[in-house]
């Protein structure tokens, strides 16, 4: 009963935060909003026992890549102009909301095989052994690093001054 | 009424399709940044509840959700570089005016 009225409060808070992100006016608000999405969502892996996961979300989505979006906002300046729309706005509605419907549709006709068993946790040692193991993910966790070490260099060399 | 898998699934789908409608309509290219990185979190959110629903002793989908966290944060990173230079080239972020490899 407790996980099902977390789960509605964390549901309604993150599409509501949600539509600020798209229709707030100001962009630095819109921003907040969506700082507000990613917490909620971190509040909803723990309703799935994903305990590791929600650390791992309020470090970099609500630590660090909020804080870059922030700072982006405010050296490009463009807080005071707000967020217009383009010319596309019924289109892009109607392709959204299409998608939504039809991926509503498959999801509820859809028969599930749920598991009987109930979730591991906690998930920190299980996903270590998961990813850091031989039979693992190893290769992928080090392709991973790979590429996040090529987006910090390149990320440098575009932003920096000629 | 329980929480089933449903639930996550079409929440997901929700935030997914907001994301996408921002992704698509909006002109200044912080706020495109931020709607992809909605429908990134929303992608998340079906990974975790299909492993914590359909196999809860093998995590696998979270495992996915770790990659899927990494890759949005290196995208992070260089979309807002790449704006950065943009802006200090153009002055200006507004997705439709930036053509310059328009023909």
């Amino acid at each position: 009963m407790g996980l099902a009225a977390a789960f509605w409060i964390m549901a309604v808070v993150a599409v509501i935060a949600a539509l600020g992100v798209v229709f707030l006016r100001n962009v630095f608000r819109a921003a907040l909003a969506l700082v507000l999405c990613f917490i909620t969502v971190a509040g909803l892996y723990i309703t799935l026992s994903a305990d590791f996961l929600a650390a791992v979300q309020i470090l970099v989505y609500v630590g660090a890549i909020s804080v870059l979006i922030i700072l982006a906002i405010m050296m490009t300046r463009e807080v005071q102009q707000g967020s217009p729309a383009n010319r596309m706005k019924i289109p892009a509605f109607i392709v959204a909301a299409v998608l939504l419907g039809i991926m509503i549709y498959t999801v509820t006709q859809t028969p599930w095989q749920i598991a009987p068993e109930s979730p591991l946790s906690p998930t920190t040692v299980p996903l270590a052994t998961k990813l850091f193991s031989e039979s693992g993910f190893i290769l992928p966790v080090e392709i991973a690093a790979t590429l996040i070490l090529a987006a910090i260099l390149g990320a440098i060399v575009i932003a920096r001054e000629k | 009424m329980t929480i089933g898998l449903e639930h996550y699934l079409v929440l997901s789908a929700v935030l997914f399709c907001i994301g996408l409608y921002g992704a698509l309509t909006k002109r200044n290219a912080v706020i495109i940044l931020m709607c992809i990185e909605l429908m990134l979190n929303s992608v998340n959110i079906s990974l975790v509840a299909f492993s914590s629903y359909i196999v809860p002793l093998l995590l696998t989908g979270q495992v996915f959700a770790i990659f899927v966290m990494v890759v949005a944060a290196a995208e992070v990173a260089v979309g807002l570089a790449i704006i950065l230079a943009i802006y200090r080239g153009l002055t200006d972020i507004d997705a439709s005016n930036i053509n310059l490899m328009k023909w």
